[in-house]
């Protein structure tokens, strides 16, 4: 589980979040949604360790990160998937090397043991034939699937995405979607994901954090989005014609 | 201001560089990758620059002794001198700020653009010391690079004066031997790697910090080819003078 209480980042002058409340977890796949410059890429990097909060705490399983010791630390490190809106994959490595990556650099597997773990994680994410093909030969939907394996391949607690689906075509985005939320199942992970995605609010939805102005401003599900009385949320779940036309259809109870 | 941040922002950096290495056995792989990127790659752009500044140094300084009081041997005397003392070191690492500096600050840079170096600390690795520290490791075998365009250069000289038809092959020799003091080799090498040390971490230190986007990377680079150079020259005239003063 992860609880984050009084989130405060400024940059400079500039306060980004505002006091931030919330928990996430386990087993579900929690979406931080709002419009851009509402801080969710700072609250993501807060959540990460990239960005040190400015006031307020964050609990990894009702610890702190500032009580943790620097193995534990490293430990927690080692406990964290990410998976970066470009897929953040590493150019020089093949794909095989990518996913293999974590293994190499933390665990104390044999060849063989990390061949076979990376070959599961590869089929689980349902890529084949890719192995030794380097990022730049592959698809965009094809590197958020190495981006994938590689951010679970080490059975991380906790498993962090930035815009997963940004770039994809609906389809292979809800293919993404619905394997973040199997995976996040399956091995009972706590998954915060940032997006910009209403599919995906609607498809994985299972806790909403609305961001505004560096504050929460609603917080929910994908089952009560629909009633909400926030007109800005409103505005901004609804805003492609699209979602208007479902809501239309929804209110008059089709 | 800036500059003076940025001054102590480099050495905070290899400071941060040394901590919590990398795994031997991943930073065994990445030196061996940074060895062929950084030396291998480099050889054949310094082998022919050296050979043609070689030959070009010995035709000058043949063309340039009219007088006949001056024995020709000079010409293979000055060749040495200059290719040992400054042309092989510092020449060459000026070309090198071109080329391995752009390269490691493009590389860098593009990794900060594309958050692959955001992905390192994620999992909770140095990114400093995964991404610099290699290279360091890798600019060691610098001075070897520098003796072979020693070598080189001088073949350049030999061959140019002496089927140039400016003087003889026993002439060259003999003024190649003359008033040799060889520790001007070795403050030769002992530029040499300082001037790796420039060489793999301003151009590093330039990619890792660099904000923005592509525009950026290739802004980067050019500031990190001026900032290398000027440093190598500056750190040149401090070195020659501790030493050879």
């Amino acid at each position: 589980m992860v609880k984050v209480e009084n989130l405060h980042k400024s940059f400079d002058d500039t306060a980004v979040l505002k006091g931030i409340t919330t928990s996430f977890e386990p087993g579900k796949t929690s979406l931080i949604i709002g419009q851009s410059g509402s801080g969710k890429t700072v609250f993501l990097k807060c959540l990460l360790g990239l960005f040190e909060p400015t006031e307020g705490d964050i609990y990894f399983d009702d610890k702190t990160y500032n009580d943790f010791t620097k193995d534990e630390k490293s430990k927690l490190r080692k406990n964290m998937g990410m998976v970066f809106q470009g897929g953040a994959l590493f150019d020089s490595m093949t794909v095989f090397e990518n996913v293999m990556f974590p293994l190499r650099m933390f665990t104390k597997m044999t060849a063989s043991e990390m061949k076979n773990r990376v070959s599961n994680v590869l089929d689980r994410v349902n890529l084949h034939d890719a192995d030794d093909k380097y990022p730049s030969e592959i698809s965009g939907g094809m590197q958020k699937r190495v981006s994938i394996a590689r951010a679970i391949v080490n059975k991380p607690k906790f498993l962090f995405c930035d815009e997963p689906n940004s770039g994809l075509d609906p389809n292979t985005a809800t293919v993404i979607d619905q394997l973040i939320q199997e995976i996040t199942r399956e091995n009972n992970i706590t998954t915060v994901i940032n997006t910009h995605d209403m599919n995906s609010v609607f498809e994985i939805g299972e806790k909403i954090v609305y961001l505004q102005d560096g504050l929460i401003a609603w917080e929910g599900n994908k089952d009560i989005i629909h009633d909400t009385d926030n007109e800005d949320l409103t505005n901004f779940v609804y805003s492609s014609n699209l979602f208007k036309k479902v809501r239309v259809a929804q209110q008059k109870g089709y | 201001m800036n500059y003076i941040e940025s001054v102590g922002q480099y050495f905070m950096m290899l400071g941060d560089l040394f901590k919590k290495m990398t795994k031997g056995s991943v930073l065994r792989r990445l030196i061996i990758q940074e060895l062929n990127d950084l030396m291998t790659k480099s050889l054949g752009i310094v082998v022919f620059i050296s050979f043609f500044i070689g030959a070009v140094v010995s035709i000058q300084m043949a063309l340039n002794l009219s007088n006949p009081i001056i024995p020709k041997s000079l010409i293979g005397y000055a060749a040495r001198q200059s290719i040992i003392l400054e042309f092989a070191p510092t020449f060459i690492a000026i070309i090198m700020a071109g080329k391995v500096g752009s390269f490691i600050t493009s590389s860098i840079g593009t990794m900060r653009v594309t958050e692959q170096i955001d992905a390192l600390e994620v999992m909770g690795i140095n990114s400093l010391n995964y991404l610099v520290f290699p290279k360091i490791i890798a600019m060691l075998f610098f001075p070897f690079l520098i003796a072979i365009s020693m070598f080189v250069g001088i073949v350049g000289a030999y061959l140019a004066a002496v089927f140039g038809g400016f003087l003889s092959s026993e002439n060259f020799l003999l003024g190649m031997q003359q008033d040799f003091i060889p520790f001007q080799v070795a403050y030769a090498f002992i530029k040499t790697i300082v001037f790796a040390f420039i060489l793999a971490t301003v151009p590093s230190f330039h990619g890792y910090y660099m904000k923005g986007g592509a525009l950026e990377v290739g802004r980067a680079s050019t500031t990190s080819f001026v900032w290398t150079s000027v440093i190598i020259i500056v750190s040149n005239y401090v070195i020659t003078q501790l030493l050879l003063s």
